[in-house]
C-alpha cells in the first residue's frame, strides 16, 4: 500500500518519534501545520531543517544549549547529510515543541546517542528528494546525479542548487529508505566546526537568561529560607517604602521582592527581616553522625553479589582497606538561576530561561497552576553553564507561582549567594572499601558500601572492576535530609570516580602490580569469562588504557609522578593519565593526559573542549570545592569563600580520541568521573600520601 | 541629580540611585546586557568593563564614582565585533557556555593595549583574575597570544600601506 503523507506523518511520529517530516504545509487544511504556518515563505522540509528557494539552508537546534556545544553538533550531522556547504547554513535554536521533537532536554550526556540516527535520516531524506527532484526535471534516472555542498550535479554536467529544487522536491513521495554516506566522505563529521553562537558571545548580545527582557516585566529576587526551615513571619514595611518597589509578597516559606529594577530590588531585600521557626537543622555535625551511622547499619541495601564476598576476604593473604569522603558541592554556573514567567489573565502563560528541561518547566508549571499543559509555552534561552543545577526547575516553578500572585510578567534571579546557598547540591557521601588479595596480589575479594546524603543509591555496582572479581558485595545506604540535592556533572560517579579509582591505586600497590597492567589482567578476564552481567564492552575499555600508557609514557618519565584512572560512564570510556611534579617542595598537577572513546567525534573542536573543561572541572573541585551546613545554612556562598579553579591553576592537557567510526556516545560528563582518582593517584605518588577526602586542599 | 557619562562613545545622561553599581546601570537602564553579573564582590570578573580605558569590574562601582567617566562595554569594543581579540576568540572556538566570556575579552584586550607581545606567563597571570566555569582557560591563553599576533599584522600591513 502507497504510504500518503499523512500516514507518513503518523508513521514517522509512531515509530521514529522526534523525525516528523514536516511536508504537512504542502496541505490546504493539515492541523498538523502549526508550526509550518510561520514559515510558509520557506520549504519546512521537517523538524530540523528548513531551505527557502533563494537556497538558504536554516537548521533547527532543539536540545537546550548549556555549553556542552549541542547546537552547533546537531545541525553539523544534518548537514552532512544533506550535503551542504557549513558556511550557508544558519542554525537557530529551536523552543519547545513536543509534537514535532522528542527528548528536547540537555542532561545525562544523552542527546547525540539519542539523536545520532535521527539527524542523519533529516538530512538525507531531504537530499534524496532533491536528487528526485532534479532527476526528474532533466529527465535522467536519479541514480545518475550526484551531490556537492548544496547543488544536484547530473550525468551531463546539469548542475541545479537546493534551493532552486526546492517547488518541485516538497511536492514529491517523502522516501522511506535513504542511505548514508560512507564515513570517508565526510566534509564537516570529525572537523572542527566553530560554536555557533560565537559571534553572539563576542560581541556581548542578549542571549542568556539573565539578558530576558519583555513588556511590562518587574524584576524579582526570594529570600529562601534555612533548609528544614518555617517562615513564621516577615517585615517588609521599609521595603515597600524604597523606590522602585512594587510588592513583597511570600508563598511556600519564602520572601519576593519586586521592583522596577535589580539594584532597587537588591537594596530593598537587605531591609527585609524574615523570622523562622527554630528547629535542629543540618549541620556538619549531623552530616558526620549519619555517615557514621550508614556505615555501621545492618540494613543496607544490597546492590549486587557476585560470589560469596565474606569466605573469600577470610581466606585473603592481605587485606585492604579504605575510607573516602567527599562533602556537599555548588554547581556554580557563571549564570546564576533565573527565570521568566508570565501567567497571563486568559489562562496561558509564557516561560522563558535556562533550563536543561523545559518539557519538565512545561508539565511542573502546568501541574503547579492546574492547567493544561498545552497552555504554556516554552521559550529556551542560552545558558551560562549548568552542570546538572539546570535540571531541577524549582526556579522556573518560583517565576510562574510568582507571577499568578503578582498579575504580571516577572523575571525572577538569583544573587550568587542565592545560588550557592539555595541548593540543588551535589548530595555527599562517604565509601569504605575492602578488597581481599591472594598470595599472588591478585583482588580475589572487592567490598564497597556508599553512604550518601539524599544520593539515592551512592554507588555504581556495575563499575568495572566488578565482572572481573570473583566475590563481590556492594551496598548503599541513602540517609535523608533537609538539604537539597541533585545531579551534578556526572552524578554519583563525579565523587564515586575518584574514590573507586583512588582506591584501586591501593590495591595495586598491596599486590605489587602495575596500576595499568592489573586492569588490562581484570578486562582479559572479563572478556573471557566474565563474572556475573557486565555494562561495559572490555576491548574499548582495553584500547583507551593502552592509548593514555603508550601517549602519556607511563611510568617512563623522570622526575614525573604519575597516576592512572579509567572510566566507563555515559556510555563512553576515558583513560587518564596525570602527571605531578614538586614544585617549591609541593606536589603539583603539571599535565593530564587523556584518551577518550565517544565513538564518532563529530566536532573535534567541541569534543576536545568539553574534554579539557571536564577534566579541570574535575581537577578544580577535588582540590578546593567545600560547602559547610550550620543549622540548615550552607556556607560560603559566594567565589571569595568558595574556590574555583583558575586559569593559572591548571595542568597543561593532551586530549585524543580512538579513532573507531562506532555511534556516537556522551560527552558532556564522562572525562570528570575519572579526573579525581587520576590526579589523587599522581599525588601520592609524588608525595607517598594517600587523599581519603575531597577538597585535597582545605 | 543626573549622571553625565559616555558609554562606549555615546553621551549618557542617567537619573538613577547614585549607588547603583555600574553593572546595573548598564543592564538595567542602557539596555546594554553584554556586560555580566557573576558574583556581585569584584571575585568572577564577568562584568569587566573598561572605565577611562582601564579593566575594572562595574558589579560593585557605583555609577556616581564613574561620573563624566568614558565607558568601553563588550557591545562598544569594536564597530563590527572583529577587534583582534573578538576574531581570535571565535578563531579558536574558545566560549563554551559563554556567559563569562565578555569579561574575559574586554580584560585580554585591555591586558594587550598594555603589553602588546605578552609573554606566556604575562598572558597567565593577567588572565588569571577571570573565572571560567566551563574551563576554557588554555583557549582563552592561546587567543589571548593569537589576537597579539593578529594585532600586530595588523599594524604591520597599515604600516605597509602608508609608506608605500
Amino acid at each position: 500500500m502507497k504510504s500518503t503523507r499523512r500516514s507518513f506523518i503518523q508513521k514517522t511520529a509512531l515509530f521514529s518519534g522526534a523525525f516528523c517530516l514536516g511536508f504537512d504545509w504542502f496541505q490546504a487544511n493539515g492541523k498538523e501545520v502549526s508550526m509550518v504556518q510561520t514559515t510558509m515563505e520557506s520549504g519546512r522540509f521537517n523538524a530540523f531543517l528548513a531551505i527557502d528557494p533563494s537556497g538558504k539552508i536554516i537548521l533547527y537546534s532543539p536540545n537546550p544549549e548549556i555549553g556542552q556545544g549541542i547546537k552547533t553538533a546537531f545541525p553539523v550531522v544534518v548537514a552532512e547529510e544533506l550535503d551542504v556547504d557549513w558556511k550557508d547554513v544558519e542554525v537557530r535554536q529551536a523552543n519547545l515543541d513536543t509534537q514535532n521533537f522528542e527528548r528536547q532536554l540537555t542532561g545525562g550526556s544523552g542527546a547525540l546517542k539519542h539523536s545520532w540516527e535521527r539527524l542523519r535520516k533529516a538530512g538525507a531524506t531531504a537530499r534524496k528528494m532533491f536528487v528526485q527532484a532534479a532527476a526528474q526535471t532533466w529527465n535522467v534516472d536519479a541514480s545518475t546525479c550526484k551531490t556537492s555542498k548544496g547543488f544536484v550535479l547530473g550525468p551531463k554536467g546539469q548542475k541545479a542548487s537546493y534551493g532552486s529544487l526546492v517547488a518541485i522536491a516538497s511536492k514529491l513521495p517523502v522516501p522511506t529508505e535513504v542511505t548514508y554516506k560512507n564515513r570517508k566522505d565526510y566534509q564537516i563529521i570529525g572537523k572542527r566546526t566553530k560554536g555557533v553562537d560565537n559571534q553572539s558571545v563576542v560581541t556581548g548580545k542578549p542571549v542568556f537568561g539573565l539578558d530576558i527582557e519583555k513588556p511590562g516585566m518587574v524584576i524579582a529576587q526570594i529570600i529562601r529560607p534555612p533548609f528544614g526551615a518555617t517562615l513564621k513571619s516577615f517585615d517588609a514595611a521599609d521595603a515597600l517604602k524604597m523606590p522602585g518597589i512594587v510588592d513583597v509578597v511570600s508563598f511556600k516559606n519564602k520572601v519576593a521582592i519586586v521592583g522596577k529594577s535589580t539594584w532597587e530590588v537588591m537594596k530593598a531585600r537587605g531591609t527585609v527581616s524574615c523570622k523562622y521557626n527554630s528547629g535542629d537543622f543540618d549541620s556538619d555535625s549531623t552530616h558526620q553522625k549519619w555517615f557514621d551511622e550508614g556505615m555501621k547499619t545492618d540494613k543496607a541495601t544490597v546492590q549486587r553479589k557476585d560470589g560469596d564476598f565474606a569466605a573469600a576476604l577470610a581466606r585473603s593473604a592481605k587485606v585492604v582497606e579504605a575510607t573516602y569522603e567527599c562533602p556537599f558541592i555548588s554547581h556554580s554556573p557563571m549564570e546564576p538561576m533565573n527565570f521568566f514567567a508570565d501567567v497571563r489573565a486568559d489562562g496561558t502563560v509564557l516561560l522563558a530561561g535556562p533550563t536543561q528541561v523545559p518539557q519538565s518547566a512545561q508539565k511542573a508549571v502546568a501541574s503547579l497552576l492546574k492547567i493544561d499543559e498545552k497552555k504554556v509555552e516554552v521559550e529556551l534561552s542560552k545558558m551560562g553553564g549548568g552542570f546538572g543545577r539546570r535540571l531541577n526547575n524549582d526556579f522556573a516553578l518560583d517565576a510562574a507561582e510568582l507571577s499568578s500572585i503578582i498579575k504580571k510578567p516577572v523575571k525572577v534571579m538569583w544573587t550568587r549567594e542565592d545560588d550557592m546557598g539555595g541548593g540543588i547540591y551535589r548530595p555527599a557521601a562517604r565509601y569504605h572499601f575492602k578488597a581481599g588479595l591472594d598470595a599472588s596480589g591478585n583482588m580475589i575479594a572487592f567490598y564497597l558500601r556508599g553512604v550518601g546524603i539524599n544520593a539515592g543509591n551512592a554507588t555504581r555496582q556495575d563499575n568495572f572492576p566488578v565482572g572481573a572479581i570473583e566475590n563481590v558485595l556492594v551496598e548503599s545506604v541513602n540517609q535523608v535530609s533537609a538539604v537539597t540535592t541533585g545531579p551534578w556533572r556526572a552524578p554519583i560517579t563525579n565523587f564515586l570516580g575518584y574514590a573507586e579509582q583512588a582506591f584501586l591505586d591501593e590495591v595495586a600497590e598491596a599486590g605489587g602490580k602495575d596500576p595499568v597492567q592489573m586492569r588490562l589482567d581484570w578486562l582479559a578476564r572479563a572478556k573471557s569469562n566474565p563474572v556475573g552481567k557486565i555494562t561495559y564492552e572490555p576491548d574499548r575499555f582495553i584500547e583507551v588504557i593502552k592509548q593514555a600508557a603508550e601517549k602519556s609514557n607511563w611510568k617512563k618519565k623522570p622526575g614525573i609522578y604519575q597516576g592512572f584512572s579509567v572510566y566507563f560512564s555515559h556510555l563512553s570510556y576515558v583513560a587518564q593519565v596525570a602527571d605531578a611534579q614538586m614544585v617549591d617542595g609541593k606536589a603539583k598537577i603539571t599535565h593530564v593526559t587523556a584518551v577518550t572513546d565517544c565513538g564518532e567525534v563529530v566536532n573535534l573542536s567541541g569534543a576536545e573542549n568539553q574534554i579539557k573543561g571536564a577534566i579541570i572541572d574535575g581537577m578544580g573541585h577535588a582540590l578546593f570545592a567545600k560547602l559547610r551546613f550550620n543549622d540548615g545554612v550552607a556556607s560560603p556562598t559566594n567565589f571569595n569563600g568558595y574556590r574555583l579553579i583558575k586559569g593559572n591553576e591548571i595542568p597543561t592537557i593532551n586530549a585524543y580520541f580512538v579513532d573507531n567510526g562506532i555511534e556516537p556516545t556522551g560527552l558532556g560528563e564522562p572525562a570528570l568521573p575519572p579526573t579525581g582518582g587520576s590526579i589523587a593517584n599522581a599525588l601520592y605518588a609524588a608525595t607517598k600520601k594517600r587523599l581519603y577526602k575531597q577538597p585535597f586542599e582545605v | 541629580m543626573s549622571i553625565q557619562l559616555t558609554v562606549n562613545k555615546k553621551k549618557m545622561s542617567l537619573d538613577i540611585d547614585p549607588n547603583t553599581p555600574l553593572l546595573w546601570a548598564l543592564r538595567d537602564h542602557m539596555s546594554l546586557k553584554g556586560t555580566k553579573y557573576g558574583c556581585g564582590i569584584a571575585q568572577c570578573g564577568a562584568c569587566t568593563v573598561w572605565v577611562n580605558g582601564e579593566a575594572t569590574r562595574s558589579c560593585v562601582l557605583p555609577i556616581s564614582a564613574v561620573a563624566n567617566a568614558d565607558i568601553t562595554t563588550i557591545e562598544g569594543l569594536s564597530d563590527h565585533g572583529d577587534h583582534p581579540v573578538q576574531v581570535a576568540w571565535d578563531e579558536l572556538d574558545v566560549p563554551q557556555c559563554g556567559y563569562c566570556q565578555a569579561g574575559q575579552i574586554m580584560t585580554a584586550a585591555s591586558l594587550l593595549k598594555k603589553k602588546p607581545n605578552p609573554s606566556k606567563t604575562e598572558i597567565v597571570d593577567g588572565m588569571s583574575g577571570n573565572i571560567c566555569r566551563c574551563g576554557t582557560y588554555h583557549r582563552i591563553q592561546e587567543a589571548v597570544k593569537l589576537a597579539s599576533e593578529i594585532a600586530s599584522k595588523k599594524k604591520t600591513k597599515s604600516t605597509v600601506k602608508k609608506s608605500a
